[in-house]
């Protein structure tokens, strides 16, 4: 199970790269000019990001080296401890479902500061693969028609967004170890 | 919401460097981090472009229309207040596929597309249907199969393999996925 997954992370990029292009070529799309055409976006999704990366780092750097965060850290280390949790990514955790750029932001300087391929940046990336925007979609998308009443859906999906960083916790414990 | 977190991250943080004495060290760092946010996003630029590349060969191929037709079985199960063959169907298949392979842009219309399509079988216009928090739940909460932006992030942060979480992110999407079906089914009964 645990190799599964290993062997999954090593051919899960090549076998979708192979697999769009061969597809798109049988089907008859220009795949080279296409993929110029789409890599073009790169430069433009880039630059939407960079200012809230700029926001987040400055905010996060303020609050690392003031000494807020690690006060924060130890007030909340009991209950990230219950649950296992490195309280380092307990920030990342708590913006994933706010905001998607602001935890692209958030993830980034986590990586930068304990490293990508520390227990905490693997525990940080398989959550920040594993979750997503709630608030902002949820209003996009009942704004749009007028609902008014969302009834459950807002508890269901922070269930499931519990679930996944759960999830995350155990299954990088599992597969890399602490 | 994000406005509030984001003053009071700066404001607490300036004040208790100055309670801690670190006044100096702190404002190196908010610089610092905004020269980082540079370097950072030049990182990204190139796996970025490979990836949307790739992306919109996939959008243009029909790919995701292939694969969300091959899909009726489960969205039946799923929705079961939505008629089979209803247009609300397709959509939403759409928006699932092209979610899963991390295609956000195309999704939204197609996301849009599928809530005024529910929204017209609604009776009460201003309540969403169990269909819609089924929809939207999983929507939340979409099996992502590669996170491309994680697998960038990383590498721009000098990781020594980049893409080891997709495994891991993969198992932990699918287990996020069953936990908010379950949940609206388990929320449907008793609402």
């Amino acid at each position: 199970m645990i190799e599964a997954i290993r062997i999954i992370s090593i051919v899960a990029i090549p076998a979708l790269i192979v697999l769009v292009l061969g597809y798109g070529h049988i089907k008859g799309v220009k795949v080279y000019d296409t993929f110029v055409e789409g890599a073009k976006e790169g430069l433009t999704t880039v630059l939407r990001i960079f200012p809230y990366m700029v926001a987040m780092f400055v905010a996060i750097g303020v609050f690392r080296s003031s000494g807020a965060m690690d006060f924060l850290v130890k007030v909340l280390a009991p209950l990230t401890n219950l649950v296992g949790m490195p309280t380092e990514v307990l920030p990342l955790a708590l913006m994933r479902p706010v905001s998607g750029i602001a935890s692209i932001g958030i993830l980034g300087e986590v990586l930068k500061t304990y490293g990508s391929d520390s227990f905490i940046g693997r525990v940080a990336s398989t959550m920040m693969g594993s979750t997503e925007t709630i608030f902002y979609t949820l209003s996009l998308y009942f704004g749009a028609v007028g609902i008014k009443k969302a009834r459950y859906t807002l508890i269901g999906s922070l269930l499931a967004d519990i679930a996944g960083v759960a999830a995350s916790i155990i299954i990088c414990t599992l597969v890399f170890g602490r | 919401m994000v406005n509030i977190v984001w003053l009071l991250m700066i404001v607490v943080g300036f004040l208790s460097a100055l309670f801690f004495g670190r006044l100096e060290g702190t404002t190196q760092s908010a610089l610092d981090g905004a020269k980082y946010a540079v370097e950072l996003c030049i990182g990204l630029l190139g796996i970025y472009a490979l990836w949307l590349g790739l992306m919109k060969v996939a959008e243009k191929s029909g790919l995701v229309k292939i694969i969300s037709k091959r899909m009726k079985g489960i969205m039946t199960a799923l929705f079961p207040g939505v008629p089979a063959g209803h247009p609300a169907m397709g959509a939403m298949a759409m928006n699932i596929i092209a979610n899963m392979l991390g295609l956000g842009n195309a999704a939204t219309p197609f996301g849009l597309k599928a809530m005024h399509e529910l929204q017209n079988i609604s009776t009460n216009k201003d309540v969403a249907t169990h269909d819609m928090c089924m929809f939207l739940i999983i929507n939340t909460s979409s099996v992502q199969l590669i996170p491309a932006t994680v697998v960038a992030l990383r590498s721009a942060a000098g990781s020594a393999n980049p893409s080891e979480i997709i495994g891991t992110a993969l198992i932990a999407t699918t287990c996020s996925t069953l936990a908010g079906i379950s949940a609206a089914k388990l929320l449907k009964k008793y609402s």
